[in-house]
């Protein structure tokens, strides 16, 4: 499913126009996108949360010619699913 | 960062009323919980992709007991970072 075919689904629950429910979803993962930048994490109740986790500088190889390489400390967005998202995925537990 | 945060955000931006927003953004979650579970995945390009994916039965162990335990096979939600979003953020110094 592509994000056009949920927001046509969206749209027609609530009954606010396609045009607005389209930009309410864009604002959802510009909020989430700006908030991950800036390091902070975002939780969505029942949903899961964004964070950003660091990872250390490390020493790796380039596989093909064996030379240690350098890769610096970098950052990494990630997400949690909430404790509720598993269980519907798994409702016999 | 919270829901309602996002909800204000979005309200102030596009002159909808928080409750219109706030359900939007309600049906919105509750609408990729739903494909999930139906097994579909749901590409959002330039963000990232919420897809299922299943992990095996395995055998762990009571850490208490040291008794072997099976864990069952199950389905857990996970989210593929966008390479461009994944850059995005790496670009910050870390």
């Amino acid at each position: 499913m592509t994000k056009a075919e949920l927001v046509e689904i969206i749209a027609a629950e609530t009954g606010v126009s396609k045009k607005d429910t389209g930009q309410i979803v864009e604002l959802i993962m510009d909020n989430i996108g700006r908030a991950l930048l800036d390091g902070d994490r975002i939780e969505l109740r029942g949903f899961g949360s964004f964070k950003v986790k660091t990872r250390g500088a490390r020493q790796a190889r380039n596989p093909r010619t064996g030379d240690s390489v350098a890769v610096p400390a970098k950052r990494v967005p990630f997400f949690k699913a909430s404790n509720e998202l598993k269980a519907r995925l798994n409702p016999k537990d | 960062m919270t829901k309602a945060d996002i909800v204000e955000d979005i309200a102030q931006k596009t002159g909808l009323t928080k409750k219109e927003v706030g359900e939007t953004v309600d049906l919105f979650l509750d609408k990729i919980g739903d494909l999930l579970v139906a097994g579909h995945h749901l590409e959002i390009r330039g963000f990232g992709t919420f897809k299922v994916k299943e992990r095996k039965e395995r055998m762990a162990r009571n850490p208490r007991t040291g008794d072997a335990v099976p864990v069952p096979s199950r389905r857990v939600p996970v989210f593929k970072v966008s390479k461009m979003l994944k850059d995005r953020v790496a670009g910050q110094d870390a």
